[in-house]
């Protein structure tokens, strides 16, 4: 379980998250949205402790993430994450993308490594690409490749943040559709987007932020049917 | 007479003594160039990750090295250590002031290797939950080296070629010895066209190998 508890947290001046409560539970898909700037990515940025908060406590699987006593590196490994930018090592081949956490993270002997990163990256449909350069594929077989780097370290969580922002849009369906079969498979997702047809389709909830704080959350039949806050109201009439 | 004139007063075994010297040139700068890199690479990392302190002195102390002209601080280096009492052969001071001098142009090379990684490609190495030292040996290395590798091997070709500023203390290699043979000879022209072609062996195989280098990476 994903716990965050009055959360708080500036850049500079900036408040960007305003006192955030939030809990995903196993197996939940929990999908966010809401205007650029409203501390969306943020809160996907502290809960895997990439950014430090100045209040409050995030704790995942009973592991505060901004404890000094945590080992950081530990925790991640339960932590996926995809970015916007596709983030592939530029250097390896897609294999060696996928292997090289598990090999120096948790140093998995070669072979070991490689065949866990073959069978993610048949998972996400890149079983035919394994050899090949990061720049010999697509946006869209990059974030496929991400996310089976992400997967490789056999996450209970993963977070997304605005994956398909960054793609072409004859691209973005191949990314959604990996992230659906994900859903389906049951992982504990939380996932950032500006795609509300995914997130009405595949979400067991819907959290609507506004300038640092949660305005609405529930099911995605009432957040996206009956929104009650009117700033949701006028954020879905832009978005539609 | 015993010896043949080849060219004027020049004799056969003066070439051995150019080739020599030209060894003495590769020592010096392979010595320099390797110790100067480790010591840029460690120096350029503090200016990329240190904090402002850290950087300021770096700057201000590496602006010195890259400033100050060469030959002069080798001869300042060379005199300092004779009068504090612990004078040194000039191989050794040469060395010493051509490794620090390589250094400082390392530095700003390996500095801007480290910027060159992208500050979310570095997240996400680190998301995956790879240590910073982990980040640094399997992403930041090997994608900033890729970026900024031609111009390391430029500054090692000029590294190379100054130093032959290292003769004004006393070092014979290939400069000095070029210049011992034409007070001899007079055979001015010859004697710096062969100094010059073994500067050429010495460079070509370096900036041949550099090249090469490049395009194994390119095809990835």
């Amino acid at each position: 379980m994903i716990s965050v508890k009055n959360v708080r947290k500036s850049f500079g001046d900036v408040e960007v998250l305003k006192g955030i409560d939030l809990e995903v539970n196993q197996g939940e898909v929990l999908s966010v949205i809401g205007a650029s700037g409203s501390g969306k990515s943020t809160l996907l940025y502290c809960i895997n402790g990439l950014e430090p908060v100045q209040q409050g406590v995030i704790e995942v699987d009973g592991m505060s993430v901004h404890d000094k006593k945590t080992n950081l590196n530990h925790l991640r490994q339960k932590i996926g994450m995809v970015f916007q930018q596709w983030n592939a090592f530029p250097h390896l081949t897609t294999l060696e993308n996928v292997a090289l956490a598990p090999r120096k993270v948790k140093t998995l002997p070669k072979a070991e490594a490689e065949a866990l990163a073959e069978s993610q990256l048949k998972h996400v449909g890149l079983g035919d690409k394994m050899h090949l350069y990061p720049n010999a594929l697509s946006g869209g077989q990059q974030q496929r490749l991400a996310i089976a780097r992400a997967l490789a370290m056999e996450p209970n969580y993963m977070l997304f943040d605005e994956a398909t922002s960054a793609l072409d849009p004859e691209l973005v369906g191949e990314v959604l559709d990996t992230m659906r079969l994900l859903a389906e498979e049951g992982m504990t997702m939380i996932v950032v987007t500006h795609e509300m047809g995914f997130s009405r389709d595949v979400s067991d909830r819907v959290a609507f932020f506004h300038k640092g704080v949660i305005e609405e959350i529930g099911e995605p039949e009432q957040v996206f049917g009956q929104p009650s806050s009117e700033h949701l109201q006028k954020f879905l009439a832009k978005v539609r | 007479m015993t010896t043949v004139a080849v060219f004027g007063d020049l004799q056969p075994q003066d070439l051995l003594f150019l080739g020599e010297a030209a060894l003495r040139t590769l020592l010096i700068s392979s010595v320099a160039i390797a110790t100067g890199s480790l010591a840029g690479i460690v120096f350029g990392w503090m200016m990329a990750a240190g904090n402002r302190t850290v950087q300021f002195a770096m700057n201000a102390l590496l602006d010195i090295f890259r400033s100050v002209p060469l030959l002069i601080q080798l001869i300042l280096f060379d005199a300092f250590v004779s009068i504090a009492g612990f004078p040194m052969p000039a191989f050794w001071s040469g060395t010493m002031v051509l490794s620090v001098y390589t250094s400082a142009l390392v530095a700003s090379v390996a500095r801007g290797g480290i910027e060159s990684v992208p500050a979310s490609l570095r997240r996400a190495s680190r998301s995956l939950g790879l240590s910073y030292w982990q980040d640094m040996r399997y992403v930041v290395w090997p994608v900033g080296l890729r970026s900024v590798f031609p111009s390391w091997v430029g500054v090692s070709l000029s590294v190379m070629k100054d130093s032959a500023l290292v003769s004004v203390i006393g070092y014979i290699e290939l400069l000095k010895a070029s210049q011992i043979l034409i007070t001899r000879t007079a055979e001015t022209f010859f004697i710096l066209g062969i100094a010059g072609l073994f500067y050429f062996a010495l460079s070509f195989p370096l900036s041949r190998a550099g090249q090469y280098v490049e395009r194994r990476w390119q095809q990835s």
